[in-house]
C-alpha cells in the first residue's frame, strides 16, 4: 500500500488497510492521537484547586437473569449543582453498561471512546469481546488515565453486562468495578456502588439485596439505595418530582440485552419510593 | 541495467483492467437490493465465516466480490474511516456517500499506480428515513463510482442476473419477496445450462447463501446478518415444499431464530 499515498488526498491514508490490530485505540494513537484523552499534558499541570464538575453515585444490582445499573442525575463543582439532568450509565454494546463516576467530562469521554472500542472489535473481528475481554480493555482505559488522576481529574467507571457464555443463565449478569490506577475487581457479592454516595448505597443495598429477586425488584431496590445516597449526600441527586427528573436504569439481560428503563417506568419506580419513604416518616 | 520494453499508459491500463475484470468474473455474485423497510444484500458464498457482507456502521453496510483479501483490506479501512468521523463529530455525520468517495480515490490510486489492480467490486449501502433516501453506491476496481437507483448486481454473472432482476424488481418489496427475486436471480446462470459447470459443484447442490439486511426498523445498528432458522424462513421453499414438515417445526424454529439473534448481536 506504500504507494497509495501521494497522489489523491481523498484516499484512505494507508495505516487504514493495515491488519496489525482491531483496537480502535490502537488505531487512533497512530491516526488520531489529539481525539484521545490526553493524560500526558493533564500531568504537566500544577494539581490545582481546579473546579471541574464531577459525577457521583452509581448503583449495580445483579438479579435472577441479568444485572442492572443505575445512576443519580447530578454533577456537582465544589457546592454548587452543575448539571441536574445528566445521564452517567450509558449503554456500551449488546450486552453491556457503563457507569460513571468523576470527572464528568474525561469521562464521558471515556464511556463514549469504549462503545466506539467495542463496536469496532465486533466489526473487524466479526464476534464481539468476551465479557472479560470488555472488562480488561476498560481496565486498560482507567489506567491509561491515571496520570490526570493524578492531578486530580479521576474517572471510575462501573461495569455491568450479561456473560452470554455463562453455564447457569439465570446468573449470568456480572459487575466490575475499578479503581483510578486500573485495578479491576469483579463483585461477586451481587452488588456495588460507586462515587460521593457509594457508602449509603451500598449500606441500603446491603439490606435490600435479594439475589432470587426479578427486574422489578432489582429496579426498586436501586432506586431505593440512590433515594438513600441523596439523603445523606449532598452530591448526589434524589428524584426531582417539581422537574421530574428521575434516575436512569439500564438493565442487560439475556433476552432483551442491553436496554435502558423507559422514562415513564422510571418515574413510576422513583415516585412509590418517594411516596413509602413519606408515609414512613408521617408522625403516627 | 536492463530498460524496461516501452508499454503505452493505455495498454498498461488496459491490461490491467483486463486482469481485474477477469479475477471478479471468476467470483460469485452479490445482488444487493432496495426493499420495503431497508436494503438487502444476498451472496453466493461457500463459506460460513469470510463474509462478503459486512456492516460498516449504523446505517451502513458493505458487500464485495473478487478476491477476499483485497476487500477485506476495504472493509477494515472503511469501518476504521467509518468509526473514526463517527467519534470526531457525530454518529449521524457519517455517510456512505464520503466512504464511497474514499474508496473510489483509494481505488483509483491503486489502479493506477500499483502493479497489480484490486480485483474488487464493492457496494456501500446506506438507509436513510425513508426508502426514497435509501442509497446504493457501486464501486469497481478503477476507482469508478455510480450511485443505482434500484438494486446492484457484482461478480461472476453480473448481465445474466441484472436482466433477470431487471424483469423481476419493483420497488417496495417485501423482505420474503426480495430474497425470492434476488435468489432467483443469483441462481438463473446456474440453471440455465453452461453456468453450472462454470459454478464448480454440478448442478445438485445450490451454492450457500449468505443473506444480510440493512433495517431500518432497527433501533441503532440497522445491519443484521439473516442465518440459520431465521434464513430458512425467508428463503423460497424448495420445489417439493413439505408444507406439514414446516408447520411441525415451526415452534422450534421461532425459538432458534432467537437464540440466533442474541448469539450474533
Amino acid at each position: 500500500m506504500e504507494n497509495t499515498s501521494g497522489l489523491s488526498g481523498a484516499a484512505l491514508p494507508a495505516s487504514y488497510f493495515s491488519t496489525a490490530t482491531s483496537s480502535f485505540i490502537d488505531f487512533l494513537k497512530t491516526q488520531a492521537p489529539e481525539l484521545l484523552p490526553s493524560p500526558e499534558r493533564a500531568a504537566r499541570l500544577p494539581v490545582s484547586g481546579l473546579e471541574v464538575p464531577h459525577g457521583t453515585t452509581i448503583v449495580a444490582v445483579t438479579f435472577d437473569g441479568g444485572v442492572l445499573i443505575a445512576g443519580d442525575r447530578r454533577a456537582t463543582t465544589g457546592n454548587l449543582i452543575a448539571n441536574r439532568d445528566m445521564d452517567k450509565v450509558h449503554v456500551t454494546d449488546e450486552y453491556s453498561a457503563v457507569g460513571i463516576a468523576g470527572t464528568a467530562g474525561l469521562a464521558l469521554d471515556m464511556v463514549r471512546l469504549y462503545a466506539v472500542e467495542l463496536g469496532h472489535y465486533e466489526k473487524l473481528e466479526g464476534v464481539p469481546l468476551s465479557l472479560d475481554g470488555k472488562t480488561n480493555k476498560l481496565a486498560a482505559m482507567v489506567k491509561a488515565n491515571l496520570d490526570a488522576a493524578m492531578a486530580g481529574l479521576a474517572v471510575v467507571p462501573l461495569f455491568v453486562g450479561y456473560d452470554t457464555e455463562a453455564a447457569d443463565s439465570r446468573r449470568g449478569g456480572r459487575i466490575v468495578s475499578y479503581d483510578v490506577a486500573g485495578g479491576r475487581y469483579e463483585e461477586f457479592g451481587g452488588y456495588h456502588a460507586i462515587g460521593s454516595g457509594s457508602m449509603f448505597a451500598k449500606s441500603a443495598l446491603k439490606k435490600l439485596y435479594d439475589p432470587d429477586a426479578g427486574a422489578e425488584g432489582a429496579i426498586r431496590a436501586a432506586v431505593e439505595a440512590l433515594y438513600d445516597a441523596a439523603d445523606d449526600d449532598t452530591a448526589t441527586g434524589g428524584p426531582d418530582l417539581a422537574r421530574r427528573i428521575f434516575p436512569t436504569v439500564v438493565t442487560v439481560t439475556a433476552e432483551d440485552g442491553a436496554l435502558p428503563l423507559p422514562a415513564e417506568q422510571a418515574e413510576a419506580v422513583a415516585e412509590a419510593v418517594v411516596n413509602a419513604r413519606a408515609e414512613a416518616a408521617r408522625p403516627r | 541495467m536492463t530498460m524496461p520494453l516501452y508499454a503505452s499508459p493505455e495498454q498498461v491500463l488496459r491490461e490491467r483492467s483486463e486482469l481485474a475484470r477477469k479475477g471478479i468474473a471468476r467470483g460469485r455474485s452479490v445482488a444487493v437490493l432496495k426493499y420495503a423497510d431497508g436494503v438487502l444484500f444476498v451472496a453466493e458464498n461457500p463459506s460460513t465465516t469470510l463474509h462478503k457482507l459486512s456492516e460498516i456502521y449504523d446505517r451502513i453496510g458493505f458487500a464485495a466480490v473478487g478476491r477476499y483479501s483485497e476487500f477485506e483490506n476495504l472493509r477494515v479501512a472503511g469501518i476504521r474511516h467509518a468509526d473514526l468521523k463517527g467519534l470526531q463529530f457525530d454518529r449521524r455525520d457519517v455517510s456512505a456517500r464520503a466512504l464511497a468517495n474514499a474508496y473510489a480515490a483509494s481505488l483509483g490510486s491503486i489502479f493506477t499506480e500499483q502493479l497489480k489492480p484490486f480485483e474488487v467490486e464493492v457496494c456501500v449501502a446506506e438507509i436513510g428515513a425513508t426508502s426514497e433516501e435509501d442509497q446504493l453506491f457501486r464501486l469497481t476496481y478503477d476507482g469508478s463510482i455510480g450511485d443505482e437507483p434500484r438494486f446492484v448486481v457484482m461478480g461472476g454473472h453480473a448481465d445474466t442476473i441484472t436482466t433477470k432482476l431487471k424483469e423481476s424488481y419493483e420497488p417496495g418489496l417485501a423482505l420474503v419477496d426480495a430474497v425470492k427475486i434476488a435468489v432467483d436471480a443469483l441462481r438463473s446462470p446456474t440453471t440455465t445450462g453452461s453456468g453450472s459447470a462454470a459454478n464448480g459443484n454440478g448442478d445438485s447442490e445450490p451454492v450457500k447463501l449468505e443473506v444480510a439486511v440493512l433495517d431500518r426498523n432497527r433501533p441503532r445498528r440497522a445491519f443484521k446478518r439473516i442465518e440459520g432458522a431465521a434464513l430458512e424462513a425467508v428463503l423460497p421453499a424448495p420445489d417439493k415444499g413439505d408444507a406439514a414438515k414446516d408447520d411441525a417445526e415451526a415452534g422450534k424454529t421461532e425459538d432458534e431464530q432467537k437464540d440466533g439473534d442474541s448469539a450474533k448481536e
